[in-house]
């Protein structure tokens, strides 16, 4: 079993970055790739969530406030189907059908009625959501959070370059959300099932009239949705966080990603992930010293948590003066 | 020349004959007999609860104003409540204490950030408008929390309420509440005066059609915008009460979450309508209230309740009882 | 020779692979009825949307009393004098008829940053509204919210609403749509009544309300115009009978 390399921490994305950083180049550059990576990581993971809701809304016309629950849903699953199982992969599987299948009986009971109506309807009906599931998880699961611990082999850094290094889970992160985005643009672009979904967003009436079953076919993409979501949870677990309230925290980050890119559009949402998981990482990692190094440290400590996590909404700011429609209108989708 | 009172429409602080008017009536005289009902009884709690509820009840009133008359879903609302509170107590921690600083400048900079806020967002409508407003707010939420000198994410205890040169004293419970109560009544008179009035008819016609507004020559933008610093202004005020009610101030209230009880406490109590605000807040918080001591997990029947209103009971409670829903 | 009122010269519009309008060019002088009329898919929708400015064109000029207001937005272009009727009656559903045509007005009277006043009960509102409704015969149903009103009635409505703002340019798009003949003859009537009195294009289908009213005509056929002049040079042109009158003189027997 090869030592984790102690000079490039297993450090969570978010927060502060720990060590002081050393004056050599060397280590500046290390640094930044590391931070590089886990802001495409970051992406990768918000690109999950956002492409869930944007489908969503595109298909449904649905505003769903509760997708942070179903991403909260994948992530105590996975903790729980991998304590029982033993095996980090089992319990990740496992995790993403229940994740689905919560998914599609929630669309059924609670959703389905709130097709049509106006918006407000259902930010207030899936935020009624929202405290359920809270309230749900903590009576199930206890209000503690959980964790979720990977095989040792996953613990270990990966040598990406010489002498550059990354912890390979992370690296796995990366490779299969890409590899889902991928699967995700086949099934949209190449299928029929992708077909039908592209022409009930256009036109929901003709696809109706044409014999398809539009409520399975709903059913069937807030399912989808739902998988991503709870796919993204699953998959961030070990890492970051098993705990209540975990899905309004990046819930807001996957919004900004959707206005970002443009409602409806999953090509939006991949660009604007990205942008966002890395602007919010590097600005977090970096802006501190960029701003020791202009201004006094008392102020640059004052400032520099509130700026760096106020970056990604300078960015929303500046896009929606810019291109209030976002960067890729659903019109290309 | 007056229009025909029938089928008119109009949305009137005078009231009107029906089962609506007699529950609004009957509330509010409950409402102005509470401080009574904690003397009598002894239990202050109640004094407290209430007077919680009508500041909440002033932050409805201001968030109906845009989003009942003037269908501007914002769902960032809770920071200007946020705005106002954190006016106060920083005023406070920098010695300044007097109400006549500190309840104006809540004011002020509750104005001036909508201004912002309001001239960004509202550039985009729909749902765009809805995900925007919200993740403003939340900025302002992390903003609070890397407030450390004002106490960051555990918040700011002020020390003392507003100190109004002795003329009235805010430390009297019963007194503040009618302050509050005041407040109230007052909030709603003015936004009713408002959107009757040349200003609110725009606002109420962008809502109905906006390519009609434009067709017809009202330039719309520059009028929501001057309703969302309103909406905005009279919020930071309700922080300023609310800062004083508890003596505290902490990020918290800014959580978007808190955005979401304002929102289902005006779609709850009957969205565009003189009283529904307070209707809503008096039932949300009550019943929140309520859940919370039978069980430890209110969400699970709070929620669902919640997804049936959305579902069944179009235009709140006041909806129950209009007579010409459409 | 006066200038004319409105000038549009090689106005174009593409939607993706379709050139929905093709270099149009008209001109409207004072006081002028011009109809512009074109069988389905014509361009006519995209002409209005182009006039009115809900669509940028993607070359040519609209001038307007002399000034290019190719650029103006929508709301600019009314208070310069320029009024439409939507072909789908776009009206406020839950205000009445009388709230209706007097935000119309409201929207000519200055600015509208009063906050007090109850603006139902202003007579510098109402006056000129209720007079509105009464000059296309709707006086009767001032106090009813729009939503109740037949569809007869919001297609008067919406020419009341134009009018209240006492425009130079009356644009009506379509203002027959899917009446009955009674209604029809009635619309034909107002029409009537407002020709010389206001400079009006009228976009429509009809053709006998086109040829009764107007003083020129246009002809649009798939973006282009095919011909313009006064109505019986219209009727003799051979283009426009190949394109249009054609299919007409087999449903009319003209």
């Amino acid at each position: 079993m090869a030592a984790l390399n102690p000079r490039h921490a297993w450090a969570p994305t978010r927060g502060a970055p720990t060590g002081a950083l050393g004056s050599q180049g060397d280590e500046q550059m290390l640094y930044f790739v590391e931070q590089c990576l886990n802001g495409v990581q970051l992406g990768m993971l918000l690109f999950l969530l956002a492409a869930g809701l944007t489908l969503i809304f595109g298909i449904m016309d649905l505003v769903n406030l509760a997708h942070g629950s179903l991403y909260m849903l994948g992530a105590y699953f996975a903790a729980t189907f991998a304590a029982v199982t033993g095996s980090f992969v089992l319990g990740a599987l496992l995790a993403l059908l229940a994740t689905a299948a919560s998914g599609m009986v929630l669309e059924v009971i609670a959703i389905r009625p709130l097709y049509g109506r106006p918006h407000l309807d259902h930010v207030l009906g899936t935020f009624g959501l929202i405290l359920f599931f809270n309230d749900l998880v903590r009576r199930i699961w206890g209000p503690d959070g959980m964790t979720l611990s990977l095989p040792s082999e996953m613990l270990r850094a990966f040598q990406i370059l010489p002498g550059v290094y990354y912890p390979l889970y992370r690296l796995v992160i990366i490779l299969v959300t890409l590899a889902v985005a991928a699967l995700l643009y086949l099934l949209v672009m190449r299928t029929r099932l992708g077909m039908l979904i592209r022409a009930g967003a256009s036109n929901r009436e003709m696809v109706g009239a044409l014999g398809i079953n539009i409520k399975l076919l709903y059913t069937l993409v807030f399912g989808l949705g739902a998988s991503l979501a709870g796919f993204a949870g699953l998959m961030q677990a070990p890492i970051l966080t098993v705990q209540i309230g975990m899905g309004e925290n990046i819930l807001i980050l996957a919004f900004v990603v959707i206005v970002i890119g443009g409602i409806g559009s999953i090509r939006g949402a991949f660009v604007a992930a990205l942008i966002v998981g890395l602007l919010d990482t590097l600005g977090r990692a970096f802006l501190p010293d960029l701003l020791r190094a202009v201004l006094s440290t008392d102020a640059a400590l004052t400032l520099a948590p509130a700026l760096s996590s106020m970056s990604i909404y300078m960015l929303m700011a500046t896009v929606l003066v810019i291109r209030p429609e976002g960067l890729f209108p659903a019109a290309s989708r | 020349m007056k229009t025909a009172r029938e089928d008119s429409g109009k949305t009137g602080f005078a009231s009107r004959l029906g089962a609506r008017t007699a529950l609004t009536a009957t509330m509010l005289a409950l409402l102005a007999l509470v401080p009574l009902y904690a003397a009598v009884t002894g239990d202050p709690f109640a004094l407290t609860l209430f007077t919680r509820i009508v500041i909440m009840a002033i932050a409805a009133v201001s968030l109906d104003l845009i989003m009942g008359y003037g269908g501007m879903v914002s769902f960032g609302h809770a920071a200007y409540l946020g705005i106002g509170g954190y006016a106060v107590g920083i005023l406070w921690k920098e010695g300044i204490v007097s109400g006549f600083v500190q309840w104006p400048a809540a004011i002020a900079i509750s104005a001036l950030l909508a201004l912002v806020v309001g001239a960004l967002s509202l550039r985009t409508r729909g749902v765009y408008f809805i995900m925007i407003t919200l993740a403003f707010a939340q900025m302002i939420y992390y903003v609070a929390q890397g407030l450390d000198r004002y106490g960051g994410d555990d918040g700011l205890t002020i020390g003392q309420r507003s100190s109004f040169a002795g003329l009235i004293d805010l430390n009297n419970n019963t007194l503040f509440y009618y302050i509050c109560f005041a407040a109230l009544i007052g909030s709603i008179y003015l936004v009713s005066r408002i959107v009757n009035s040349r200003f609110g008819l725009v606002i109420q016609g962008a809502r109905s059609n906006e390519r009609r507004m434009r067709a017809i020559g009202f330039p719309v933008f520059r009028y929501r915008l001057v309703c969302f610093v309103i909406a905005g202004a009279l919020c930071g005020f309700a922080g300023a009460l609310l800062a004083n009610h508890t003596n505290f101030i902490s990020p918290a209230i800014m959580f978007w979450t808190r955005s979401g009880d304002l929102m289902v406490i005006v779609i709850l109590g009957g969205l565009g309508t003189p009283f529904g605000p307070v209707i809503g807040a008096v039932v949300y918080l009550i019943l929140e209230e309520a859940l919370s001591r039978v069980t430890e997990y209110s969400g699970l029947f709070l929620g669902p309740a919640l997804l049936l209103v959305a579902i069944y009971l179009r235009g709140g409670i006041a909806g129950l009882f209009r007579r010409n829903a459409p | 020779m006066s200038a004319p009122l409105l000038r549009v010269e090689g106005l174009t519009k593409r939607f993706g692979g379709v050139v929905a309008a093709d270099s149009v060019a008209l001109d409207l002088a004072a006081g002028e009825f011009h109809a512009v009329i074109g069988p389905n898919g014509a361009g006519k929708s995209t002409l209005v949307a182009l006039l009115c400015g809900e669509t940028a064109p993607d070359g040519g000029s609209i001038r307007f009393d002399g000034g290019d207001i190719t650029r103006y937005a929508a709301d600019r272009r009314s208070r310069l004098g320029l009024a439409r009727s939507f072909q789908i009656s776009s009206l406020f559903a839950d205000f009445t008829a009388l709230d209706n045509v007097a935000l119309a007005v409201q929207a000519h009277a200055g600015h509208s940053f009063y906050f007090w006043r109850d603006a139902r009960c202003d007579p510098v509102l109402r006056e000129p509204a209720m007079a509105s409704l009464a000059a296309v015969g709707l006086e009767a149903r001032a106090g009813t919210r729009v939503d109740r009103l037949s569809h007869g009635e919001h297609r008067q409505l919406e020419i009341a609403v134009a009018l209240a703002s006492k425009p130079r340019l009356l644009l009506l798009d379509e203002p027959m749509a899917g009446l009955g003949s009674d209604e029809t003859a009635r619309m034909t009537a107002l029409l009537q009544e407002l020709k010389g009195a206001i400079t009006v294009l009228l976009i429509e289908h009809d053709m006998e309300t086109v040829f009764a009213l107007a003083d020129r005509i246009t002809v649009l056929v798939y973006g282009r115009v095919i011909a313009s002049g006064d109505p019986a040079a219209i009727r003799a042109d051979a283009a426009v009978r190949e394109a249009y009158l054609g299919e007409q003189d087999a449903h009319a027997g003209a």
